[in-house]
């Protein structure tokens, strides 16, 4: 399988550098004022793991990954659209 | 190669500064819907491209090599960027919605017009 892939090396840092983006939202997941805020800092770790896993698929040739990002992606919709419910008193 | 790699570079270079600055205006800003509208609209951005700099792998590798998973990842990763695109902009709206329903202002806030429109 991975004698017609040409590996580019430009994924790997790219994944580490969102990873390091996940640690700094992780500080507004723990000091947010508000319950809003840390919605929002989840809201952006989920798109920020949806990209990783996409890249991951490509740097460890494995195409299954991107359907899990699809489906992650779906999934974490859902669920900040359940928890902008809950937090608007509508539930 | 070299131009394939060079525009994959850039793809993810644009990936990278946006994903950054969204995440430093969530930091750095001081009340909810400024650190919304850095969070959601860079990031969505930034994570648009770097899918799209796979999807142009995907499709450059099935171009030189006629091999069906390249064009398989292709679709995927634009269904997945699809996904992104559409999905982050209307739970954006929704917690933005969410954040007005549980009464918090903007930061130098003096009136408030969307109270009129929601008794």
């Amino acid at each position: 399988m991975s004698g017609v892939w040409i590996s580019l090396d430009v994924w790997f840092p790219v994944v580490g550098i969102f990873l390091v983006f996940i640690a700094l939202c992780t500080v507004r997941l723990f000091r947010g004022p508000t319950p809003a805020d840390r919605a929002v800092a989840v809201d952006t770790v989920n798109t920020l793991t949806v990209a990783i896993m996409v890249l991951l698929g490509v740097a460890y040739q494995q195409i299954i990954f991107v359907d899990v990002a699809i489906v992650y992606a779906v999934l974490s919709f859902v669920s900040t659209l359940y928890i902008a419910k809950y937090l608007g008193g509508e539930m | 190669m070299d131009a394939i790699v060079i525009i994959l570079a850039l793809f993810l270079l644009i990936g990278v500064i946006f994903n950054g600055l969204g995440v430093l205006g969530l930091l750095r800003f001081p009340d909810l819907y400024t650190r919304m509208h850095a969070a959601t609209k860079a990031t969505t951005f930034g994570s648009v491209f770097t899918s799209l700099a796979v999807v142009v792998f995907g499709l450059w590798s099935y171009f030189r090599t006629v091999d069906g998973q390249f064009l398989t990842l292709a679709i995927h990763a634009f269904i997945a960027t699809l996904a992104l695109a559409i999905t982050n902009a209307v739970s954006s709206h929704a917690l933005a919605r969410a954040g007005h329903k549980m009464g918090i202002k903007p930061m130098p806030a003096v009136c408030d017009k969307l109270e009129e429109f929601s008794p």
